[in-house]
């Protein structure tokens, strides 16, 4: 399984192992997927997606676990993203989400994959766009991404979804950081977590309030605040209600054109990190910007040069010869 | 292109609860650039080889110190094999006597480490040998 | 032992031990050092000498006297010299018979107490013949699914004279059942039975990891087998609150002793939250510690063990019966401390670490076998182990005499630092929700796993030195010249045709009215150890029962710790 028409024509067959093949081709930038993104384009567009986001320890992954087991017995398939923060230090990471949705590994009807957020800030939401696309085009009901929510590359990655749940749990001033993060300002949904636990009431009613006071969003969505137990499956219907109600709102208001904002997004995503990659690539420009730095020069003198060089066609990396694609 | 991680699934294998090594060896990876996904305890072979597959590792390590081995490693190399995972790099460590390391050796399992390993050797090797792999099917990091 | 200020009988020495002090301090500030790091096993810096100023002092407060609150100097009168320490070698494999053969060689050679261990299908509630147990049974220790297994186990040997420690966790209560309906079959009554079930669930989530149910239910069966045993089995001990797991999972002294106590004031928090009152239960509580290779932080970590848990017993817990406030405890020797690599010394550590666990009060002793590394214990290796504790008994003299570090400025300033370090996790635990909280959220497991980490790269960069391992190194690749004990695969099969053949020769209805009567005590609230007596002589299977509880009480998932 190694070309990209082999991939696709097995991926829409239900073929895991092409499903899980091109999302590490997605992963790692590799050369074939976009010709495999391209053979398998028209089955995009069904899949419902969601975005799980939230501060460390707030329980996502349990909720997702229980949210999947839920969708399983409405008869929907699920396919599960967890992304996990790499180390800045070493570059690794440690891909533990799982571990919480241990029961889904024997349910054939869902697949998950782990994801690592990597050194790039851009190439996270795009990574993960590609592999949801492909996890949709393979034919899940239902997507749903988690991420940690510490920082705009992630909540790129949810933005990127059709509804987005942030989970907070009482305890450790959730509530007050999450205001401070800009964690409201993308969330369709509030879930207040382990709602059995002290704090908890309190807690939705300081979130209820803060949506309360702010203006009303522009696409005239208002942001319910859910409390949940995932670990004693308490709530979950009602979670899975407001999904359905902002869903529905969605396609009053125009689903198709949120969709397609969103879809220009990857789009700016996929030029701007292949433009980062060709300039700084392998045309010399960093040694350019080093004697220019030598020379004396400021940050905006030698980009000014650059940025002329490039836009009247100068820089000859930029053009698509076979040399540079091969040295990738 | 992004730059390729080495991907690696570190399982606890039948019933057997001690996890420091297999906690601490994933750790290592982490520190060595590694992406590691970590399966917990209590992995039937079935659901070691979906992990792998929907992971879709380059390297599979096993941990088990209840001497259950000869019983559950062969196991698991069968549903890679099924599931078209056949190729990764099969490891793994914790109380298995050497005798015992070279039949598994026969059955197609990588070098296996036993107690009192360093950590770091490991990282090494797995490096070494997914370098090699990778050279094999093409593919640049 | 501070010097008092006002000391005005010997002005010169006073003036004298000042130079000194000054002196001494000016000698090493000059003095070249070896290369090492001059720390505690556990990482706490130490000083190169301690004296008076090290430590504050109140004998009455701080010491007392053996057998006296709060316990820092043992908790009998007469320690070593009324009675020794127990040898107690854990031992199973295999099956119940093979198991039932070593316990009679470790009695004819004198141990004093048996302690049972358990193959893991046995551990995690599972019969040997279910899917689980595949190639699992009786590897590291003895498959027992029924009575039956228990009798096998027992057979000739008189119950109601020797102690049996069960090392037992998530389904302790069943395995208990197991053995008073044991008993009674023998003609004991259960009033003579003497012995121990581990059955400490906190610890399995935090470190061993041989769990069952999750934490609400898991605690509710052990007040169960709490109230039935005060009542019925007086002389067993209910739970063995254990550290030993958590350090060699990796923690340090002071975690291993924090959280081991910060677990067993959980404990007695539920039984009085049960309706006991403590001196019902608190006197059968006792506790299981490590002894690893740092001779002196050992000892004092026992030492504090002692104090805090009478402090917390008698003051927090307003016990009053002077036997709730003593710990008494079992210990083994670390595990993780041994070696595969030349594994005679393996001997030599284990004669460390037992002897820091007789000076430190211990009232029972494992001492592990040299090849443990790599296998069950061979009988050559196990024999060695225990003539180890006998000439630690017999020829070194350390027993006639009580606490015998007691006063030195070192041992009194280690102890009381270790007991301000449990103190702070106290503080910490309580500030996080209690014990069950930080458990849930994974909060002592992620302590546990940094320590670890913490020693692993201390150890690879050449920090820390191990023998073998990477001081003193012999030929890597030699195979190690050590019998390894195997498990016959014969086990499995001979385990599971008993089991078939128990099924078809039980009373079926009787079995199964005895499991409708564990699911209804699961709902009803009533003790579930008289229930699983009663499975139990109706020879229902541990699989089977575990099942009831698993299907009604729902099977514990690990938290992220990673």
């Amino acid at each position: 399984m190694r070309d990209p028409e082999t991939i696709a024509a097995k991926l829409v067959e239900g073929d895991r192992l092409a499903l899980s093949r091109s999302i590490s081709w997605a992963e790692n930038g590799d050369p074939r997927f976009p010709e495999t993104l391209g053979r398998i384009w028209e089955h995009v567009g069904r899949a419902r997606r969601t975005g799980i986001t939230g501060p460390p320890g707030a329980g996502k992954s349990t909720l997702v676990n229980e949210l999947a087991r839920h969708l399983r017995e409405d008869g929907r398939t699920v396919g599960i993203l967890a992304i996990d923060p790499s180390s800045p230090f070493s570059g690794g990471a440690l891909l533990g989400d799982r571990i919480r949705m241990e029961d889904r590994t024997s349910d054939s009807g869902v697949f998950i994959r782990s994801m690592a957020s990597r050194e790039s800030h851009g190439g996270l939401a795009r990574a993960s766009v590609d592999a949801c696309d492909v996890m949709d085009a393979y034919g899940f009901d239902d997507l749903l991404v988690e991420t940690v929510g510490v920082g705009q590359a992630e909540y790129d990655v949810v933005g990127a979804a059709d509804t987005v749940l942030v989970v907070l749990c009482p305890g450790a001033g959730d509530g007050i950081q999450a205001m401070k993060a800009g964690l409201l300002e993308v969330a369709d949904i509030l879930v207040v977590n382990k709602s059995d636990l002290p704090g908890a009431d309190r807690l939705q009613t300081d979130l209820e309030e803060a949506t309360h006071t702010r203006d009303i969003r522009r696409d005239g969505w208002e942001v319910p605040v859910v409390g949940v137990s995932a670990a004693k499956d308490e709530g979950l219907e009602k979670l899975l209600g407001a999904i359905d109600e902002h869903r529905a709102h969605l396609e009053k208001t125009g689903l198709a054109a949120v969709r397609r904002e969103k879809r220009a997004q990857q789009v700016e995503r996929v030029v701007g990190e292949r433009l980062e990659e060709e300039l700084w690539g392998s045309n010399g420009l960093g040694q350019r910007v080093d004697s220019a730095l030598n020379e004396g020069s400021t940050a905006y003198d030698i980009a000014e040069t650059i940025l002329e060089d490039v836009l009247s066609g100068k820089l000859a990396a930029l053009g698509r010869d076979s040399k540079t694609k091969a040295a990738r | 292109m992004a730059k390729r991680k080495i991907k690696v699934l570190v399982a606890k294998p039948g019933l057997d609860g001690h996890d420091r090594g297999a906690k601490t060896v994933a750790t290592v990876l982490r520190d060595h650039g590694m992406e590691v996904v970590y399966t917990g305890l209590h992995q039937t072979p079935e659901m070691i080889a979906e992990v792998a597959l929907q992971e879709d590792v380059d390297v599979v390590g096993l941990s088990i110190l209840s001497g259950a081995h000869m019983s559950l490693f062969p196991r698991i190399r069968e549903e890679l094999s099924q599931r078209g995972m056949g190729h990764v790099l099969l490891t793994g460590g914790g109380i298995i006597p050497v005798e015992d390391m070279d039949e598994l050796h026969s059955q197609g399992f990588a070098k296996l480490f036993g107690p009192g390993t360093n950590t770091v050797e490991i990282a090494e090797w797995i490096e070494t040998e997914v370098e090699k792999l990778w050279s094999e099917e093409g593919a640049k990091r | 032992m501070k010097q008092s200020t006002h000391d005005q009988s010997a002005p010169e020495s006073r003036v004298v031990s000042v130079n000194g002090r000054a002196k001494w301090e000016e000698a090493t500030a000059k003095a070249k050092l070896r290369d090492a790091n001059f720390t505690t096993l556990s990482g706490s810096e130490l000083k190169p000498v301690y004296g008076p100023d090290d430590v504050d002092l109140d004998f009455d407060r701080d010491l007392g006297h053996p057998g006296q609150f709060p316990f820092t100097r043992g908790v009998h009168p007469t320690m070593y010299r009324g009675r020794l320490w127990t040898m107690r070698q854990f031992a199973g494999f295999g099956t119940a018979g093979q198991t039932n053969e070593r316990f009679k060689f470790l009695l004819d050679h004198g141990q004093t107490g048996l302690s049972v261990a358990f193959d893991f299908p046995t551990l995690m509630g599972y019969d040997s013949d279910q899917p689980h147990s595949l190639g699992e049974v009786g590897q590291v220790g003895v498959a027992i699914s029924s009575l039956e297994d228990m009798e096998l186990l027992m057979d000739g040997i008189p119950m109601d004279k020797v102690s049996t420690s069960m090392t037992i966790n998530g389904p302790a209560p069943i395995l208990l059942a197991f053995y008073i309906a044991c008993g009674e079959n023998q003609g004991v009554d259960p009033t003579k039975l003497r012995g121990t079930v581990q059955n400490d669930i906190l610890k399995e989530y935090q470190a061993q990891h041989a769990w069952l149910v999750p934490a609400e239910p898991a605690l509710r069966m052990i007040t169960d087998a709490m109230s039935y045993c005060a009542e019925h089995v007086p002389q067993w001990n209910t739970i063995s609150i254990s550290g030993y797991h958590i350090r060699e999972a990796g923690s340090t002294a002071a975690q291993e002793l924090a959280f081991t106590l910060a677990n067993g004031m959980e404990y007695v928090a539920r039984g009085v939250a049960a309706g006991m009152d403590v001196d019902e239960f608190a006197p059968r509580l006792s506790f299981f510690f490590d002894s690893h290779l740092d001779f002196f932080e050992e000892i004092c970590k026992f030492r504090a063990a002692r104090r805090i848990w009478a402090r917390k017993m008698r003051d927090v817990f307003g016990a009053k019966d002077p036997k709730s406030w003593m710990i008494r405890f079992h210990t083994q020797t670390a595990g993780v401390s041994l070696t595969a690599q030349q594994p005679e010394n393996n001997i030599v550590r284990t004669a460390m670490e037992a002897m820091a666990a007789v000076l430190g009060g211990t009232q029972s002793l494992h001492t592990n076998s040299m090849d443990e590394t790599l296998s069950l214990p061979t009988e050559k290796a196990v024999k060695i182990a225990l003539r180890t504790q006998q000439i630690i008994a017999e020829e070194t003299e350390v027993a006639h005499v009580a606490d015998p570090l007691a006063g030195s400025y070192f041992v009194e300033a280690q102890t009381n630092r270790l007991e301000e370090e449990a103190e702070k996790y106290f503080d910490e635990i309580a500030s996080r929700g209690g014990v069950v909280a930080c458990t849930d959220a994974g909060y002592i497991q992620r302590e546990i796993h940094r320590s670890a980490v913490t020693y692993q790269r201390a150890i690879e960069s050449g920090e820390k030195r191990v023998v073998g391992v990477n001081a003193y190194v012999e030929d890597a690749g030699a195979k190690p010249e050590i019998d390894i004990h195997r498990i016959d695969p014969e086990v499995e099969r001979e385990q599971c045709a008993r089991l078939a053949n128990l099924r078809e020769r039980r009373d079926a209805a009787q079995a199964q009215a005895a499991l409708d009567g564990v699911r209804a005590a699961c709902r009803d609230g009533s003790n579930l150890l008289e229930r699983f007596i009663t499975a139990a002589h109706a020879y229902c299977t541990l699989g089977e029962i575990t099942q009831v509880l698993r299907d009604e009480f729902g099977e514990y998932k690990e938290p992220k710790i990673l």
